[in-house]
């Protein structure tokens, strides 16, 4: 990546010199998570979380786990000895004979069943399912599944309040951005960090990858895409720590978007070289078709896995090295685990690039493939390096 | 894998879905449109001014050389005008000498005539005169002395040696 920019230095600068305080201040604050989760796990006699408060290894596995997951209700931290959340709830909607629209803060975190209209529903793992009576238990089958029926969830979520502020700030920065392109041809104050940006994306993404003639098409797109990604990405990175790029189904989404984009600007030659191979023999071109259709499936699937992944791993390994501090306890370990996480923060905040870099990269190649103009005599060359494998 | 499907929430995609769809919606008619039209004016703005800037490098230098080459001629006709002005000059001053040379020679010439034709005169007027007054001295002479003939040779003794002396 290639930043340049006074702006976006000094905003680096700032958010790596922040981190120390977030990091410190997340698992103090976010500990009594761990008791709700715990206390889930209690009332579902599976976990020994809470009979076994010096069990700290459980506790934190717990608490990282809930940390990667969506949640019902926007914590900011708790208090573990009076069991107190601090927060606010957010409105659970569900779809189950019609629309159910109640406060998260019904559930109380999880520790009980909540009575709307009749109907019973209980959250077990950030899931809400739906039980015959207020008194009933939640009860697991062996895999630790519970055999209750599931509720379809539309719940504004912790995930999707992140989005929402996402997609405000966003529209906020860019329409400000357009706008003071009206004043001069020379953008001010937070637009100068984002010009490179978008001067970056457009000139080493979309142009090398779709071409000069059709990338304009696309750029829209991509560039929503890549700042859509990368602000999730930093915002995960903030003490409100929330995990939106490592949920498989918002990179799902991410990635179906740009399958369904690709699919719907491809031309004649795309479509002949998955159905119709040319210059191969008939049967090869018979034995290509399943491997060509496969190939347009695991694109997007690629895609999907990088991002949860990278993301999720991020978040795990930050979570666990600070989980370590509170596992030794000791003047030794106290201070290297909170360099080492330092480090691997600021390692995080490249990743938060690169894997904004790497979502639009990779869509504007798969676009540029299927977009582009064959020449016969070239095409093959450029079929061998179809899915090139980047991180 | 199965990790992942129990992880995998309808809602979250939908809203996901939704947000998505619409931002990028807003975004390209609010935010994309504008700003790519704005940089890619600028741009072309810029390219345009570098080669306005170019071109007018280009012209001052032609200028520049046009001026260099108006005042070499300048130069050149002035040297030659001096030239020629020095010529002419030269040339004038010969013929003036040529001419002066002429004239003075050929009143220098008029005077030798007038000179020799008046000398000339005057010599045959001195010797009418003297031819005359040797005529008269003879009738003079006749006349006294041609009673006395003594006297009369001695005369012509006399005259004659004046006349060898003459």
């Amino acid at each position: 990546m290639v930043l340049t920019g006074k702006s976006i230095k000094n905003t680096l600068t700032a958010l790596i010199a922040v981190i120390p305080s977030l990091f410190f201040a997340n698992p103090a604050a976010d500990t009594t998570h761990v008791h709700g989760e715990a206390a889930a796990h209690a009332e579902a006699g599976h976990h020994e979380g809470e009979h076994a408060p010096a069990d700290k290894k459980g506790k934190i596995k717990a608490f990282i786990d809930h940390h990667l997951k969506d949640s019902h209700d926007f914590v900011f931290f708790s208090d573990e000895t009076t069991g107190e959340h601090y927060g606010f709830s957010l409105p659970v909607i569900l779809l189950d004979n019609g629309l159910k629209v109640f406060s998260s803060s019904e559930f109380h975190h999880g520790e009980k069943v909540a009575e709307v209209e009749g109907n019973y529903y209980a959250l077990h793992h950030e899931k809400i399912y739906k039980l015959n009576s207020a008194t009933e238990e939640l009860s697991l089958d062996e895999h630790g599944h519970p055999r209750a029926p599931q509720v379809m969830d539309f719940s504004i979520t912790k995930n999707v309040v992140a989005m929402l502020f996402t997609a405000i700030l966003m529209f906020l920065l860019f329409t400000g951005l357009a706008k003071s392109y009206k004043k001069g041809p020379i953008p001010t104050g937070m637009g100068r960090a984002l010009e490179p940006l978008i001067l970056f994306i457009r000139d080493e993404v979309a142009i090398p990858n779709i071409g000069e003639k059709k990338y304009r098409k696309f750029m829209g797109y991509l560039l929503t895409v890549f700042f859509f990604i990368l602000i999730l990405n930093l915002i995960g990175l903030t003490p409100i720590g929330i995990n939106v790029t490592g949920n498989i189904a918002i990179t799902l989404c991410l990635a179906l978007f740009t399958f369904i984009v690709t699919q719907f600007s491809a031309n004649k030659d795309y479509w002949k070289h998955i159905f119709w191979m040319p210059d191969v023999p008939v049967i090869m071109k018979i034995v290509l078709i399943p491997i060509e259709l496969l190939g347009t499936l695991t694109k997007p699937f690629a895609l999907t896995i990088r991002l949860y992944a990278n993301i999720s791993a991020g978040h795990i390994v930050v979570m666990s090295l600070l989980g370590l501090i509170f596992v030794f306890k000791n003047w030794i370990a106290g201070p290297s685990f909170f360099g080492l996480t330092l480090f691997i923060s600021v390692i995080e905040i490249l990743v938060a690039f690169l894997q904004a870099f790497v979502f639009t990269m990779l869509s504007s190649l798969f676009i540029g493939m299927a977009v582009q103009d064959h020449h016969h005599e070239e095409d093959h060359d450029a079929h061998t390096d179809e899915e090139p494998i980047i991180i | 894998m199965e990790k992942l499907v129990n992880d995998f929430s309808f809602g979250l995609f939908f809203w996901q879905a939704i947000i998505l769809l619409v931002l990028i919606v807003l975004l390209v008619k609010f935010a994309w449109k504008p700003i790519m039209t704005a940089i890619t004016a600028r741009e072309v703005g810029i390219a345009s001014a570098i080669s306005a800037a170019e071109n007018a490098r280009k012209e001052m230098q032609n200028l520049q050389a046009d001026n260099q080459r108006i005042l070499n001629e300048a130069r050149a006709e002035r040297e030659a005008m001096m030239k020629e002005a020095r010529e002419i000059k030269e040339k004038m001053i010969a013929d003036a000498k040529a001419e002066a040379q002429a004239a003075g020679d050929k009143i220098i010439e008029q005077a030798k005539a007038t000179i020799n034709s008046e000398k000339n005169a005057a010599m045959a007027e001195l010797k009418g005169q003297v031819s005359s007054l040797s005529v008269e001295i003879a009738e003079k002479l006749l006349k006294t002395e041609l009673s006395n003939k003594e006297a009369q040779s001695a005369l012509v003794v006399k005259m004659l040696d004046d006349v060898k002396l003459n």
